[in-house]
């Protein structure tokens, strides 16, 4: 029988990556998301399990510590709100074109700049386009309940590893700091020194005399070189696209209308829903799980049977773009949201879907 | 049954903990339960508020902006939330430190001194619980076994001493609510 406990999703969060076996977390405090490394450095986890948590000096040096313990085929993680993350930029494309497994939280509030303490989704585009600079590509996962929270940290460290690439986990103020009902794995036990050796056999562990020495970078001055190891990162990323899409389709079945809607949003959405339903209209919901890869062929497949489709994000409309582009000019896609902190109501999302979808 | 509940009060009445304490009430009863609390610069020294939303099926939203529930302990949040209440729905509030009284027709209204009670007995310092009781007085969703085991899992081991006092506070809130308007 699993755990249950009330939690806090960055709480959750933080358990769940003890209890993946994470060896390393290193972190520089921000509103919203304090909680993780707060309820980390409570909970003592080197007592537990002997896994480090460290508050760096700054978001830029916890972004490089996260990569030097990668190297050396450790299981690092690392947690910020959107400003802190603007500043992980240079190191998280440096993480991507090594080829290094890590997890990072992006617990996101409203922008641009300082913005605000509140809960946001402007920086999907970030997440999902690059960020830093260069060719690559994050796994991203959106969690919309404190519940994925918890999953999303085992998952992300499993996939990371999988695909030798840091995945972000896209949250935001609400979900981070609403409390509910989660079910916790069991501890799994960190990987032993001979576990990593045999489980990393690219990264830095000591190298042995029957094999070449492991070099971890992302630089090649060889243009030919460097364009072959572009290559091999965008076929990982169409192995990703193959694999690991992941979404939730809710009352899609018979719908005439559609909303697509991730984290947060998606569960005001659900709500809007309900309440449009009991009013008769057929309206489904589509929630993206993986942000990328992009749910791109279910949304394409819903766009030949309804009317409509409306994206509603706490932002002025990012995640649209990828939806336009799956659904081509198909049918009618529109964008509700609310700017700067502000959460939007279900009833707002009822009324936005009447007047841009089923009305417009 | 879904019970969506606003709570509102000043940062330090123990608005949060009240409701992290009915949730976990509703937890340990195996419902579904969510917790969304304001945060940021307004708790510090403002106003505090938090939606707690119990129910027997999963939530969609733990964020919604008509309330089966309010409870109100300043004038602030009576001004706020007082038209945030569903038709048909329930109001409390402590009249302590209210100027303006709600003025609603179309809902139940209910006061209970818990600051005066509190202080008057000596549990200032589970005023919040009193409140609680009350509510739970009008409102049984969670059994009062399950509150005892929410006050376990709520408090940190070392205050478990202090159950007994907040299950007093619990009983005297049920005893001193009072009615002051209610639909026919």
């Amino acid at each position: 029988m699993k755990e249950l406990r009330l939690m806090k999703g960055n709480e959750a969060f933080a358990e769940a990556a003890i209890r993946a076996g994470a060896d390393g977390y290193f972190g520089y405090p921000i509103t919203p998301q304090s909680e993780v490394m707060e309820y980390l450095m409570a909970e003592k986890p080197h007592e537990r399990t002997g896994m480090v948590v460290l508050q760096a000096e700054s978001e830029v040096a916890a972004i490089n510590m996260v990569y030097g313990g990668a190297s050396c085929g450790k299981r690092v993680l690392t947690s910020s709100s959107s400003p802190g993350i603007s500043l992980k930029q240079e190191g998280i494309s440096y993480i991507a074109g090594a080829e290094l497994p890590c997890v990072i939280l992006n617990v996101v509030r409203g922008g641009p700049g300082l913005g605000t303490i509140q809960p946001s989704q402007s920086d999907y585009f970030q997440s999902t386009k690059g960020g830093g600079h260069g060719d690559y590509k994050l796994l991203v996962l959106a969690p919309s309940s404190v519940q994925e929270m918890a999953d999303f940290a085992g998952l992300g460290f499993e996939l990371a590893f999988k695909y030798r690439n840091p995945v972000l986990i896209l949250s935001d103020g609400a979900i981070g700091q609403m409390m509910e009902k989660v079910e916790l794995d069991e501890q799994k036990p960190r990987w032993t020194e001979e576990e990593i050796i045999k489980n990393t056999p690219w990264a830095t562990t000591g190298k042995t005399k029957n094999r070449e020495r492991n070099i971890i970078t992302s630089l090649d001055l060889d243009s030919g070189k460097q364009e072959l190891h572009n290559i091999s990162l965008q076929a990982k990323y169409r192995e990703m696209e193959k694999n690991e899409t992941r979404y939730e389709a809710i009352s899609c079945e018979d719908a005439e209308y559609l909303i697509v809607a991730y984290g947060t949003s998606a569960r005001l959405s659900q709500k809007a829903v309900d309440l449009l339903r009991a009013e008769g209209y057929k309206v489904g919901l589509l929630r993206p799980i993986t942000l990328f890869p992009f749910p791109t062929a279910i949304i394409a497949k819903l766009a030949d049977q309804v009317k409509g489709i409306l994206t509603v994000e706490m932002s002025a409309g990012q995640m649209i773009e990828d939806v336009r582009l799956a659904v081509g000019c198909r049918v009618k896609v529109e964008h509700f949201g609310r700017m700067g902190g502000i959460i939007p109501s279900p009833t707002e999302v009822v009324d936005a879907t009447h007047k841009k979808i089923i009305g417009g | 049954m879904t019970e969506e509940i606003i709570i509102a009060g000043f940062g330090g009445q123990g608005v949060l903990s009240m409701g992290k304490i009915l949730a976990y009430s509703g937890v340990m009863e195996n419902k579904e339960v969510s917790w969304m609390p304001s945060y940021g610069p307004e708790m510090r020294g403002g106003t505090a508020n938090v939606i707690v939303i119990i129910s027997d099926e999963r939530i969609s939203s733990p964020i919604v902006n008509y309330f089966d529930t309010a409870i109100i302990l300043n004038q602030q949040s009576m001004d706020k939330f007082e038209k945030t209440v569903k038709p048909g729905g329930l109001l409390i509030y402590d009249p302590n430190g209210i100027t303006r009284h709600p003025e609603r027709k179309d809902i139940n209204i209910y006061t209970i001194e818990a600051a005066d009670e509190a202080s008057k007995v000596g549990l200032s310092k589970v005023f919040n619980m009193v409140v609680l009781g009350g509510y739970l007085k009008l409102k049984p969703i969670v059994q009062p076994e399950y509150i005892h085991k929410g006050l376990e899992k709520s408090l940190p081991k070392r205050h478990h001493g202090l159950i007994p006092e907040n299950e007093k506070a619990i009983a005297k809130g049920k005893e001193i609510i009072k009615e002051k308007y209610l639909l026919n």
